[in-house]
């Protein structure tokens, strides 16, 4: 009886994610433009990955990303996080600002970013030029297109680490802070010894989970510069998205998406562990 | 950490915390100040006070980008989704709580694994299959892939709720001769709401934001969401950046004033399931 109370969950799920992903399985070994008949091609299409420069550049620019937001968002929101433990009037209102960016729509904090900052006639970037500094739009230069989508995603991503964390923190036990305190440790002995250590689990979780979103990311860049100039922007999702969409190349795409799956699904072996072992406590 | 703090420290730690909030709110004030101003105001510069409030900025954009359609769109499909999650997700997140069955390990893990694939590994198959069944511009239709997709951090998010009501109670229904049905409808729903009132509104805030699913299914004019309108009136007229600001406003200002009054529960239910003690 109680299984019944199961099964629309799983019908929906299996329905939606699970058989297409494994028709995407079965599809990356073939040819097809989403109109005529599929051809069965063999491995094909992952020999035309291992050869595609692109794929490679994509596949860089995923771990660049992973490698960004491993460091900048965990270490920014650890301060932050360990700085709200501090005082005691505000942290409300410090948390509500943080948060705030996270809850925008990413469309619109991509415009915000591309008119009002880097853009060269209306944004921070035409003042600063006025003003004598030589600045040019991030997003134009195939050297910098990448970190100046970065920023706009981390600049919105920051404030939840620093909210997760600082809620990990309040939950430390108050006499390990104390003892920690009479014997003399400072802001950064503390920290050291005692908060990091505390809320390494949660730590743990969200590096894992921000491999796993970095091997995802597909908005910002796709919104910002659709993996231009030149595909120094391209990451893997943007690349399978275009090649499905607008190249005709189901296949491909499909191979592609395998590629990031195999990225995920070795995070998401730790997520599951790390999770299990939670509940099994 | 309720210990003294020497004058100095305290100081500099609001210091600290004041430029975080100020990075936090630059780019949001960016987008309320222009959003008044004409574009040659924009160009003169961006960080300037409008000299005469241009609240036209907001007709053109509420006109340009189809906004009586599209937020109607986008709350019909933040509703459909938000029931659709709320009476799977229930039912699932309470046999997940309390029903000691085998096979509810490998359900928990199968939805584990799908809230980290990658929308790639199943998009192009669905839209396909979507289009060979009419189902493109199809708002309901939608629906169903956004419950696919947000329903396991829902369950997990709901499951804690579940957990947290005496199971005493279930079993007196029980003595009392209640049928399954009856002890979730009549005992633990009304228990849970809390849980329900958080998974809608983070449900309801990733629907009305999403971008990928619904510019990939929904490309119709009639059919479009106000964010997917938005990208598209951005991306046509990317000079006007005084109306696109208004409209960034526009599309923006129910969520956050949402957010503002209820930001206990957004950042419980966003965050919820990631510490780890």
């Amino acid at each position: 009886m109680y299984r019944l109370f199961a099964i629309p969950t799983l019908i929906i799920n299996v329905s939606i994610i699970l058989l297409p992903a494994l028709l995407t399985v079965v599809l990356a070994f073939y040819r097809w433009d989403g109109i005529s008949n599929p051809t069965f091609i063999g491995f094909e299409n992952f020999e035309k990955l291992w050869g595609d420069r692109i794929f490679w550049k994509a596949l860089k620019n995923n771990v660049i990303w992973t490698a960004l937001f491993l460091t900048f968002p965990i270490a920014i929101g650890l301060i932050a996080a360990s700085l709200l433990m501090l005082v005691r009037r505000g942290r409300t209102f410090f948390q509500v600002v943080y948060f705030l960016p996270m809850i925008i729509a990413t469309v619109i904090t991509a415009r915000i970013w591309q008119g009002m900052i880097y853009n060269p006639q209306s944004g921070i970037v035409a003042m600063l030029n006025r003003y004598g500094y030589d600045v040019r739009d991030p997003l134009s230069q195939t050297s910098t297109a990448l970190y100046g989508v970065a920023a706009a995603d981390l600049w919105h991503w920051w404030g939840f680490m620093a909210v997760i964390f600082f809620a990990a923190m309040r939950q430390v036990s108050q006499e390990q802070i104390e003892s920690a305190r009479i014997e003399g440790a400072n802001y950064f002995q503390l920290m050291r010894w005692v908060m990091i250590p505390a809320i390494m689990p949660t730590i743990a979780l969200m590096m894992v989970m921000t491999v796993i979103w970095s091997f995802l990311v597909f908005d910002f860049i796709f919104i910002m510069t659709q993996g231009g100039p030149a595909f120094t922007s391209e990451v893997l999702s943007t690349m399978a998205y275009r090649k499905a969409f607008y190249e005709l190349g189901v296949g491909y795409a499909a191979a592609t998406a395998l590629v990031i799956s195999l990225f995920g699904l070795t995070a998401a072996f730790f997520y599951i562990r790390l999770q299990n072992r939670e509940d099994a406590e | 950490m309720n210990l003294v703090e020497s004058r100095i420290t305290i100081i500099i730690t609001y210091t600290l915390l004041g430029i975080a909030a100020f990075i936090a709110l630059f780019p949001i004030v960016l987008m309320l100040l222009n959003s008044l101003k004409t574009t040659p105001e924009i160009a003169l510069s961006p960080l300037g006070m409008p000299e005469v409030p241009h609240w036209n900025n907001y007709v053109n954009a509420w006109k340009g980008a189809n906004f009586t359609r599209t937020f109607f769109n986008s709350a019909v499909l933040m509703f459909m989704t938000i029931a659709l999650v709320l009476t799977t997700g229930s039912l699932t997140a309470y046999v997940l709580a309390r029903k000691k069955v085998k096979s509810w390990k490998i359900v928990t893990v199968y939805l584990l694994a799908t809230t980290t694939a990658p929308i790639q590994l199943f998009l192009f198959p669905l839209y396909f299959g979507f289009a060979k069944l009419g189902l493109i511009n199809n708002i309901f239709a939608v629906s169903f892939v956004y419950c696919a997709i947000f329903s396991p951090f829902s369950i997990m998010l709901l499951r804690t709720y579940f957990l947290a009501v005496p199971k005493e109670l279930e079993e007196a229904a029980l003595v009392d001769g209640a049928t399954p049905w009856q002890v979730f409808s009549k005992v633990y729903l009304p228990l849970v709401w809390p849980g329900l009132l958080t998974v809608s509104l983070i449900v309801g805030l990733y629907t009305w934001n999403e971008f990928l699913i619904a510019t990939t299914f929904l490309q119709g004019p009639e059919s479009r969401t106000a964010v997917v309108s938005y990208f598209l009136l951005s991306g046509q007229y990317s000079r006007d950046w005084g109306d696109l600001m208004a409209g960034a406003m526009l599309v923006s200002a129910p969520i956050v004033v949402l957010f503002i009054f209820l930001q206990r529960r957004f950042i419980e239910g966003i965050t919820g399931g990631s510490i780890k003690g």
